[in-house]
């Protein structure tokens, strides 16, 4: 009965989604405010429609109702209430489910705190929400019913795939969804700003915190899923470039790019036709990266083979979104005026560059991820794109940036000063190069680690460049503390956010250079007693024992990490279990971290041809892993600081409307003669 | 700076980022792109010793040899096999009749030395490029690939191999 209220809600949405899209857009066309506001109860309708939906499917995941056919696939009665939650989101029907819920809620905050918008501009973007609610529900109704039952019902299911019964991953897909769905929200006020051929500061304004809480959750959500492969796979790796992880990654670093293009559009009221642009890129590759993830083109190519509904399906709801998108906008945008000009040496000229980098680099890893398709397409064999394309390509796109990264803080809008900006920076220039010289003298001096100590200073120039800049800010040293302390309490939240952030990744880039340019392994099988160096550390073998878990069947191996002196540091306890349902073997690694470097020992197969109680190990030194983790964990919180100064703001919009209001008219009247 | 100067400034930015990836791309292309092998593309299509590349195929039955951290294995398309030397821990998604991916080289002998083991989160799934030289050797059972589709839906989104 529960799931068919589930499915009955999901098809009411349904309705509930084409008035949406429809009523209101046509109310802000006629000018009818009485139409547009029907977007709001809709709104609440929407997401108490698509919630009962959402809360059927997780109490038949709760109670583990075999007879429908999506909990039987991917559930147990055995498995903890954690994971019989988290296996709502771990497979195709329900993940999408959370998809729609967490686009209708979002679509909720604009009715609920977009009270002093624009009513047309409001009407309108919440139109386009319901537009892509309406895609997605069709999808769902059509290709990916959750509800669909199984007759006879099943006396138990197969399971949830042990990697997967993880608390990191189990947060991992919401997080990474609530990103990806809230730059929908950018999307919406793009195209209901091209609607309008109007955009402004004030739209800006609007469309930059909902970019950087999209932002925050999809930074959030690759750093979890990347902990996760670091800690639960057992290869002692953080990052592949799989196909997978760049569908996340794309979106993102074309919304870093839209987060700081929407900072200029909003201070300077330049760069606009470009940000809605960016904002329309952003949401279509998040788009992309669901489908990628979600129809299996990448990973299988068959998927369109095995399921062409579906795949045919996200063709065309993909095809709808860009083909109208960029049509609307190659019809709209150039009717749009250009805002101030600025000097090439200036905040906005470093932000411009650092938004064509990012976007390159965006571009370039899409083309790796997809070459594959392409390849198999045309004929041209099947091919694989690893990670050393990626390295070659993406890595000399941000060093530029991340120089730039340091300078561009420092110089002003409009028109900077470069020369000053590098005379007020000389005392990180000489740290960067101090930091240069002893990373490379510390690490042997032989010419291998001359490009790793180039990239720790890169990491280090961002990080003291920052660190001037908010020295600067607060004229430290140049005034007495007691008034250094009070600009530093006076500095708005916006720029802190940009220090955390920036700091953040720094911390991210000296993560990634030390631990790719120090990183060790060793491979060997080892008795008891047994010693092994590994790093500046030894790890001693001491055997291993069957030890059984609640729904698996472990071998854990006991390790003793020693220093130079035989004395014990820490006991590592790696494990190699046996799930029974469904019957799998996982890894699971033994991780020892000083918080700058981790040990990292798993433990593989007995090996009794080599001796009683012998047993193959693998282990890991990791140099400045933890760095990734701060780092990453820096900028969402750099973020979340940035987005609690526009909280405080929240009657600003109205205000700033008006006066723009007021100096819009008069840059117009500037303007006309300047024009004739 | 005029509104035309600006725009000859945006136009030649966007050129130069143009110009940078394409040439980024292309060195990097030519040395970093990995070929798929069956064994018997192998056999039709001989790969110069040393030379990277990517050989997939069934672990043979029973022709698994663990000899301490040393494993020996056959990969076979059921018309083909080649031997496999790989050094490490391997996947725990590794079996016997199981598809697999492995990254690495020919010896002199002919032997496939192989720097990566590739498996996926589920023992159900099979590489597609597996299950297409099944196909054109004529081996493949269209029931497994029902399952492999049902069970691709468990991976998460956004989860690395």
């Amino acid at each position: 009965m529960i799931p068919e209220i589930g499915h009955f809600a999901l098809v009411l949405a349904l309705g509930v989604a084409v008035v949406q899209a429809v009523v209101p857009m046509i109310g802000a066309q006629r000018g009818n405010l009485a139409w547009m506001e029907v977007a709001r109860p809709a709104s609440v309708a929407l997401v108490l429609c698509i919630g009962v939906a959402f809360a059927a499917l997780t109490h038949s995941y709760v109670v583990s109702d075999f007879s429908v056919t999506n909990v039987f696939m991917n559930s147990h009665t055995d498995k903890p209430m954690l994971y019989k939650i988290s296996g709502v989101w771990g497979n195709h029907e329900g993940s999408l489910l959370l998809w729609i819920l967490i686009l209708a809620v979002f679509s909720l905050a604009v009715s609920v705190f977009g009270g002093n918008l624009p009513p047309a501009l409001r009407a309108r973007a919440l139109a386009v929400q319901a537009m892509i609610t309406t895609g997605f529900l069709l999808f769902i109704l059509f290709t990916s019913n959750p509800f669909a039952r199984l007759d006879p019902a099943p006396f138990d299911g197969r399971g949830l795939n042990p990697l997967l019964q993880d608390p990191g991953l189990a947060f991992h897909p919401p997080m990474l969804y609530l990103g990806y769905v809230g730059f929908s929200m950018a999307f919406s006020f793009a195209i209901a700003a091209l609607i309008e051929g109007r955009v402004d500061a004030a739209w800006a304004r609007w469309v930059r915190p909902w970019t950087l809480i999209a932002w925050v959750f999809l930074t959030f959500g690759i750093a979890l899923g990347s902990w996760w492969a670091y800690y639960e796979l057992g290869w002692g790796g953080y990052w592949y470039w799989d196909p997978v992880e760049n569908a996340s990654f794309i979106p993102w670093l074309a919304g870093t790019a839209l987060l700081h293009s929407a900072i200029v559009a909003e201070k300077r009221d330049t760069l606009k036709s470009w940000t809605i642009l960016l904002a329309i890129i952003t949401f279509s590759l998040s788009l992309l990266g669901t489908f990628l993830v979600r129809s299996g083109v990448i990973t299988s190519v068959h998927a369109f083979a095995t399921d062409p509904t579906r795949g045919v399906f996200i063709l065309l709801l993909l095809a709808i979104t860009v083909v109208g998108s960029f049509s609307l906008y190659a019809w709209r945008a150039p009717q749009m005026k250009g805002g101030g000009v600025f000097a090439p040496v200036s905040r906005e000229g470093t932000l411009l560059l650092n938004n064509v980098l990012l976007s390159t680099a965006s571009a370039t890893v899409l083309l790796g991820t997809l070459y594959p398709l392409f390849a198999d397409a045309l004929q041209l064999g099947k091919v694989s794109v690893g990670p050393p394309f990626f390295n070659s390509v993406f890595v000399p796109l941000m060093i530029p940036m991340l120089i730039l990264m340091g300078v561009g803080p420092m110089l002003a809008w409009k028109r900077g000063d470069a020369l000053g900006a590098v005379r007020r920076l000389w005392t990180a220039l000489v740290a960067t190069a101090a930091v240069v010289l002893g990373t490379w003298v510390l690490a042997g001096g032989s010419v291998v680690n001359a490009g790793a100590a180039l990239g720790m200073g890169v990491g280090a120039w961002l990080l003291l460049a920052t660190m001037v800049e908010w020295a600067e800010r607060v004229r430290l040293f140049r005034v007495p503390p007691r008034d250094s302390l009070r600009r530093a309490t006076n500095l708005p939240r916006s720029a802190y956010g940009m220090t955390v952030a920036h700091v953040g990744t720094a911390l991210l880039v000296m993560g990634v250079v030390g631990n790719t340019a120090w990183k060790s392994e060793t491979v060997q099988v080892m008795r008891p007693g047994e010693t092994i160096p590994i790093g500046p550390r030894a790890l001693v073998f001491e055997g291993a024992e069957r030890m059984p878990g609640p729904n698996y069947d472990a071998i854990r191996g006991r390790l003793r990490l020693i220093d130079g002196d035989g004395h014990t540091i820490a006991i590592m306890s790696p494990e190699k279990r046996q799930y029974t349902s469904p019957p799998m073997a996982t890894t699971e690694a033994a991780i020892h971290t000083t918080g700058v470097h981790d040990y990292y020992a798993v433990i593989g197969d007995p090996s009794p041809g080599d001796g009683a109680g012998a047993f193959v190990t693998r282990f890991y030194y990791e140099p400045f892993v933890p760095l990734l983790w701060y780092g990453a964990l820096l900028m969402g919180l750099g973020g979340l600081v940035s987005l609690s100064d526009r909280r405080h703001r929240v009657g600003v919009p109205r205000r700033a409307r008006a006066a723009q209001g007021a100096s819009s008219t008069a840059a117009a009247t500037t303007e006309a003669p300047a024009r004739a | 700076m005029t509104r035309k100067k600006r725009r000859l400034y945006f136009v030649s930015l966007g050129l130069l980022a143009l110009g940078a990836a394409t040439a980024l791309i292309l060195t990097a292309v030519s040395d970093s792109l990995l070929y798929f092998y069956s064994p018997t593309d192998l056999r039709e299509r001989p790969v110069a010793e040393g030379q990277r590349f990517r050989l997939g195929g069934l672990v043979e039955e029973g022709s698994v040899d663990k000899d301490g951290e040393t494993i020996r294995f056959v990969v076979t398309d059921l018309v083909y096999t080649v031997p496999v030397v790989y050094t490490g821990i391997l996947p725990d998604l590794f079996r016997e009749g199981q598809g697999v991916v492995t990254e690495g080289s020919l010896d002199p002998a002919g032997v496939f030395l192989a720097a990566n083991v590739l498996a996926k989160h589920d023992e159900n799934y099979m590489p597609p490029e597996v299950a297409d030289s099944l196909k054109e050797s004529g081996y493949w059972e269209e029931g497994v690939d029902g399952a492999a589709d049902a069970a691709q839906g468990a991976a998460p989104a956004g989860a690395p191999q």
